[in-house]
């Protein structure tokens, strides 16, 4: 995985004592809160509902075990013994004190980390497939491009101020596992003729107004990257409106102009920054790659898998997925126990899994949008002493991409922006289909829920999305069918009027319900939504 | 009543006017009637406070309690960890928010 060199290294920590000396005027009087509030966002820290919170970036979802290490760390000292990992890939600490801030992330950056780029109006920490280097179909591995993406956007002077937040994630097989095109910029890196490039959708994102990106370029050659993103960001950051926050991400651009218009302007833009000589020299990507080489890995490993424990073999099936390299296994650890909060895990949790990676997972893990981790370069033959670690914590939970693998933001409980409670509800949905069997019988089917319109949860790409309201003082809980953040991308529609927390959960056992009367052989519950549309569901429901 | 929170500004802790200074306890606030944007503009200033704002509550047996359902989960925890709340013996206490 990359390193950072002495400029990456240098600029962190002079942003570390830049923010420690900001923080030490705002608690003398010397700054006011509305002169410090744009300083602390920009670096990571918010005021939640019960405290601060900071958010710790984590580039492409990738980290070695010292790095995991250092945030159970945080957790344990500075925090509440846990941290939540997000739907960015990030982490989350609910528990901050601003005086214990700068030293935080002083800490941080003696493992090559920060809180840069997870919050403010700037191209925030670039996002990526989970599987990067490890999946056989993958026509490169897109963590070089997203790290290169990383290094142009961090501090880049034109686009710290943006009308808003912008998102980008890179991707590199037709699999989508990282809701590409749900990003302000989703990059899917192609082969054309043995060479590869990048295929640009722009204009996708949930929140208040969702969309799937359309797309914008077929290809772009390695060494103009640089420059179409720039004349992308450029052409938003010209005409962007600035008037209504509502209205402010590029989404609402494209909307406004077309596809066709804005991908003429980004075209004029880019013959004209392409005379700039942006692009960095190849050498530069070909130096980042090299920190992404495949490993040694051993040769000749067994195959075999011992699969005479049940339960064992269960969470294989489930959980274990193929990797490009013989003898090795992705393995997923779900963070989403029946009962428990998606996405937390303990300072403990935290250091077992970091001991997991470094031991099997030659010292490599990654984090993913729906709130899980992976450990991508597992031999087969250790996957059983690697369950039996996850089982003594309670992290050996066999439902990775079924209904209790539910993606859920903190909501209400935690987020001051929210209107209700997600996690209860989450909690509720994984207890009412705890069985495994059952679970097993629904197949892939992805519930995500969000405390409110601007979507963290994602709900407008779940195969069910639930959506929390507030009601006259209320929480009301709105029900979504028909989305998807994969290759197949669509936004879910709304069933109707919208339930209370108990009344939700029994809405999802009776669409479930319908989905199972009427499935056909190999249909997922998205395959049958979409091959009947929402009436039976809908009758089931109201009628 | 009126009642009026905020967070501690080098904690970020809830906390609640309580008529000589702040206290972490919903059950301390006091109505601060038609006072609370001029007390909430003196206190920011003298950096007792962030964020401070003005809520309705209506008062209880066991004190003030906010009026909206966000109000009273700042002021007991969040319900899905009670041992975080200012009530961990009780594992009923998120009952108290709804």
């Amino acid at each position: 995985m990359y390193r950072y060199d002495q400029y990456d290294q240098s600029i962190v920590e002079a942003r570390v004592e830049e923010f420690r000396d900001q923080t030490k005027r705002r608690l003398a009087g010397a700054l006011t809160e509305d002169q410090f509030k744009p300083i602390r966002l920009m670096n990571g820290l918010y005021l939640q509902l019960h405290a601060y919170m900071l958010r710790v970036a984590v580039p492409y979802g990738t980290l070695s075990a010292r790095q995991m290490r250092m945030l159970a760390h945080i957790a344990r000292k500075y925090d509440r013994d846990y941290g939540h990992f997000t739907t960015r890939q990030n982490i989350q600490y609910n528990w901050i004190k601003l005086e214990d801030a700068p030293d935080i992330l002083a800490e941080l950056a003696t493992v090559e980390m920060h809180a840069i780029q997870t919050s403010g109006n700037c191209i925030r920490n670039i996002s990526s497939d989970q599987y990067a280097g490890v999946a056989a179909e993958e026509v490169a591995d897109p963590r070089p491009w997203a790290e290169l993406l990383r290094q142009w956007s961090s501090f880049h002077p034109e686009f710290t101020y943006l009308p808003r937040k912008f998102k980008i994630c890179v991707i590199a097989t037709q699999e989508d596992r990282a809701a590409m095109r749900l990003h302000d910029i989703g990059i899917e890196l192609v082969k054309r003729d043995d060479v590869v490039g990048a295929r640009i959708f722009a204009g996708g994102g949930m929140g208040r107004t969702p969309m799937v990106a359309p797309e914008i370029k077929d290809f772009v050659a390695e060494d103009d990257l640089i420059s179409y993103v720039e004349a992308c960001l450029r052409v938003y950051n010209r005409y962007g409106r600035r008037d209504n926050k509502y209205k402010a991400r590029v989404k609402i651009l494209i909307h406004a102009l077309g596809a066709d218009e804005y991908r003429r302007q980004v075209e004029e833009e880019f013959a004209a920054i392409k005379q700039l000589a942006l692009d960095p020299p190849k050498a530069e990507l070909d130096r980042i790659r090299s920190y992404f080489a495949d490993p040694a890995y051993e040769t000749g490993l067994s195959e075999e898998i011992d699969r005479s424990d049940p339960a064992f073999a269960l969470w294989v099936d489930q959980n274990v997925k193929s990797h490009k390299q013989a003898g090795y296994a992705i393995v997923n650890i779900s963070l989403k126990p029946t009962g428990g909060i998606p996405g937390d895990a303990s300072s403990a949790q935290i250091d077992l899994i970091a001991d997991l990676a470094e031991r099997y997972s030659l010292d490599e893990l990654r984090v993913t949008h729906a709130q899980n981790i992976v450990l991508p370069y597992v031999k087969k033959a250790d996957l059983h002493t690697v369950w039996q670690a996850l089982d003594n914590v309670g992290l050996a939970e066999a439902n990775l991409d079924l209904i209790s693998d539910i993606i859920a933001c903190p909501g209400l409980d935690y987020c001051s922006l929210a209107n209700a409670r997600s996690i209860p509800v989450a909690q509720k949905i994984a207890e009412r289909f705890a069985d495994p069997a059952r679970q097993r019988d629904l197949g892939e089917l992805k519930l995500k829920i969000s405390g409110c319109i601007n979507a963290c949860g994602h709900h407008h790409a779940g195969h069910i999305g639930i959506l929390g309201v507030d009601r006259r003082g209320k929480e009301n809980f709105q029900l979504l069918l028909g989305g998807s953040g994969a290759e197949d991308a669509s936004l879910g529609s709304i069933t109707g009027p919208g339930f209370d927390e108990d009344g939700v959960v029994d809405a999802i056992e009776k669409v479930t319900d319908i989905y199972v009367r009427e499935r056909i052989e190999g249909e997922r519950f998205l395959d049958t939504y979409r091959r009947l549309g929402m009436k039976p569901f809908k009758d089931a429901l109201y009628g | 009543m009126k009642i009026l929170t905020g967070n501690d500004l080098p904690t970020g802790d809830v906390i609640w006017w309580a008529g000589d200074g702040w206290s972490r306890r919903v059950a301390d606030a006091v109505d601060v009637g038609e006072q609370g944007d001029d007390l909430a503009r003196r206190e920011e200033a003298a950096r007792h406070v962030v964020g401070a704002y003005v809520i309705d509550a209506t008062l209880t047996d066991e004190g003030p309690r906010p009026a909206h359902i966000k109000d009273r989960i700042r002021a007991l925890g969040p319900t899905v960890r009670p041992d975080l709340t200012l009530k961990p013996a009780d594992p009923d206490v998120g009952q108290w928010v709804i």
